[in-house]
């Protein structure tokens, strides 16, 4: 979408629990409540009747819990009852569609939240569900092999090397240990300590592969005038655009990410110059593609928080990397920047935000 | 059932028993399959697609011209599996491959039993192994080998000739599912022939059973209220219709229960009095099993039976009588 033609729109509250391996007894409504009290403090609100729309992005399968997302909304206080929506996505999705509905003049301000726990399942397999049911799901092939064979195509190539590749988890890890109290997986190993390790599923190492990761984040936005009202900090949202490409993965040129070039053109990233960068690549590999199809040069700081490659909350890193650009934003430390977030299998679906300081 | 302090949890298996109806194209493919031949589709742009596709990816327009495309190829990229997990097609070792057919124009996922990951190379050839017994399904295709494979070439012919238009695709996934702590501490409580709930800081109300937080206030719910086994029917459904799997025989009471210091209500069975005489306001109490039977769970009631007082007046039901209101 033209941002140009289009309202700005504010994010004034951004918070994420810690990524953890497992959340153990910790329930999806006892994960979202600390975030929801966190951005209601920033926002300065109430509860959930002080914003018009609520919007949330999770997947039951990744915890084989039916409608858990319902039982979500006991997080939110919906008595008297509320506008409540839900994507069975990333909650990043959840953010596109809140701004439709503040495009559409249906709502000043919005409550999103993302959520999942993945510890209960095998993760990998329980991905493997959301392919083609015909081909794929059959054989039950899994999320990392699909990015390994990616990652090979670009090797083969010459495009990349696996130092690369190591060099991107050795930046994101020491980049969390310097700046994501959230992370995972932080600590100061070079990439050559990294390609020291054996291969997983090769030419993937362990390190190259995100962690899996239970939490949960919220956001709040509204429209320019309902932040000034507020009297809140704020970072706008000039762009937003999202992209799929066909299931068809004999059809994808996988060393490309073209859906995240077209989006990354409609939501204007090259309007102006790129301060930060928040890239949702589960795989190493896939921190260069994006990087390459989003036009970013070496002045762009890229993932300064880490990113998923640190923890991932599936369901939540994406608008996690919306909220982590946005308060760098907010407190001063970037003028503009872009956010990414991804679901499918290698970079299939790909949603970018361009923000701006107000 | 395995439990710590803090949490109680149970491994579980999800099934998703489907049956899916298949199309002309991808039934062509599996009828094709079972007659051990590879067909690939026609793209708008002249390009044979593998495995066949009903739409365009780049124009959208419905495909409908099948093309006959080699059971060998080339490797284009792949991977390789030092340990296979549960689900996967081989238990030993294998690589997942995107294979180019010969008279295909995209590669096709399947996976390849080369024995050692010395014995792959992104250029390599291979072949179909078929299964000995074809069906029209996936599994026709029993992974592909490098070309230099002698295979055994005892194969039986496909049983029918007629054309696939549905697959069986039941899928399976293993969970450990671990209870919150309201849920853990209210399924203890169970375990211990006890009800237990919670109280809402903020509107007061008892929930029972009790979920962590306020769904009317969004707040956490800490406080924790012993129940009694006493309750009051606030509105009831006969059942008629047998359900698979569920041993009660129909017709059969479900009610929902108001218990005595809670105020919302919880669905439980009613039995030991006649159907008919079933109404709003009853008081019934709990018939707890034996309690060498108790487990964590709601089933260590058996069901709630009347008992001899005089009902409750409708406007009472749901009423928190020691908080006056
Ligand atoms: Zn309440």
């Amino acid at each position: 979408m033209r941002a140009d033609k289009m309202r700005d729109v504010a994010i004034v509250a951004f918070a994420q629990s810690n990524c953890q391996r497992d959340a153990g007894a910790q329930n999806e409504v006892e994960l979202i409540m600390p975030v929801l009290s966190e951005v209601f403090k920033q926002a300065g609100i109430n509860n959930a009747q002080d914003v018009d729309f609520t919007c949330s992005g999770s997947c039951d399968y990744q915890q084989g819990a039916a409608f858990a997302f319902v039982a979500g909304v006991d997080a939110l206080g919906a008595v008297p009852p509320i506008k409540e929506s839900h994507v069975e996505m990333d909650a990043a999705w959840a953010l596109y569609e809140a701004w439709l509905k503040i495009q559409m003049g249906q709502a000043e301000s919005a409550l999103l939240y993302g959520f999942g726990k993945s510890s209960p399942g095998e993760l990998p397999i329980v991905l493997s569900q959301q392919l083609d049911p015909y081909y794929l799901a059959p054989l039950w092939v899994d999320s990392i092999a699909f990015a390994a064979m990616q990652a090979r195509t670009m090797l083969d190539s010459g495009e990349i090397t696996e130092n690369d590749m190591a060099e991107v988890v050795a930046r994101s890890r020491n980049n969390a240990l310097a700046n994501n109290p959230h992370a995972q997986l932080k600590g100061d190993q070079t990439a050559a300590d990294l390609l020291k390790e054996a291969t997983y599923v090769s030419p993937l190492r362990r390190h190259d592969c995100c962690p899996i990761s239970d939490g949960a984040c919220a956001m709040i936005i509204c429209t320019i005038e309902k932040a000034k009202e507020w009297g809140k900090p704020y970072a706008v949202i000039k762009g937003i655009d999202h992209r799929i490409e066909t299931h068809h993965i004999g059809s994808r040129d996988l060393s490309r990410s073209v859906s995240t070039e077209i989006a990354a053109k409609a939501a204007g990233v090259a309007n102006g110059p790129v301060d930060v960068a928040e890239l949702y690549a589960p795989f190493s590999h896939q921190e260069i593609i994006l990087k390459k199809a989003l036009g970013l040069g070496d002045d762009t700081v890229v993932n300064p928080s880490g990113g998923v490659l640190a923890g991932n909350v599936m369901m939540a890193s994406g608008l996690s990397r919306i909220g982590e650009v946005a308060m760098r934003i907010i407190r001063g430390e970037a003028k503009r920047g872009v956010a990414h977030a991804t679901s499918g299998p290698c970079l299939q679906q790909n949603l970018i935000t361009v923000l701006e300081a107000k | 059932m395995s439990s710590s302090a803090e949490t109680l949890s149970q491994a579980f298996t999800l099934g998703y028993t489907y049956t899916r109806s298949t199309g002309p194209i991808v039934g062509q493919f599996l009828t094709s399959l079972r007659a051990r031949k590879m067909v690939g589709i026609k793209a708008s742009d002249g390009k044979v697609l593998m495995p066949p596709v009903e739409f365009d990816p780049v124009s959208a327009a419905a495909l409908t011209e099948f093309v006959d495309v080699a059971d060998s190829g080339v490797v284009k990229t792949w991977c390789w599996v030092k340990e296979p997990r549960k689900a996967h097609p081989s238990d030993k070792p294998f690589a997942w491959a995107m294979i180019l057919l010969d008279g295909a124009d995209t590669p096709m996922l399947h996976w390849i039993d080369a024995g050692d990951e010395a014995a792959m190379s992104t250029g390599m050839r291979v072949k179909v192994r078929w299964a000995a017994e074809t069906k029209g399904v996936m599994d026709d295709l029993n992974g592909f080998v490098p070309e230099s494979v002698a295979l055994l070439t005892e194969l039986k012919p496909a049983a029918s000739d007629e054309p696939i238009i549905g697959v069986e695709s039941p899928s399976y996934l293993t969970y450990n599912f671990t209870a919150g702590k309201a849920t853990s501490l209210y399924l203890r409580s169970m375990k211990e022939g006890k009800l237990v709930g919670q109280r809402c800081p903020k509107c007061r109300n008892v929930y029972i059973p009790p979920r962590g937080s306020c769904a009317a206030c969004g707040v956490p719910t800490e406080e924790q209220v012993t129940l009694s086994n006493k309750a009051t029917v606030e509105s009831f459904t006969i059942v008629y219709i047998p359900i698979p799997g569920n041993p009660i025989k129909p017709p059969y009471v479900i009610a929902n229960l108001v218990l005595d210091g809670a105020n919302l209500s919880f669905l439980h069975l009613l039995s030991e009095c006649k159907n008919e005489d079933v109404r709003i306001g009853m008081r019934v109490e709990a018939l707890w099993r034996p309690e060498e039977e108790w487990g964590f769970a709601m089933e260590n009631i058996q069901y709630f039976k009347p008992i001899d007082e005089p009902d409750m007046p409708v406007d009472q039901i749901g009423k928190l009588i020691d908080e006056g209101r």
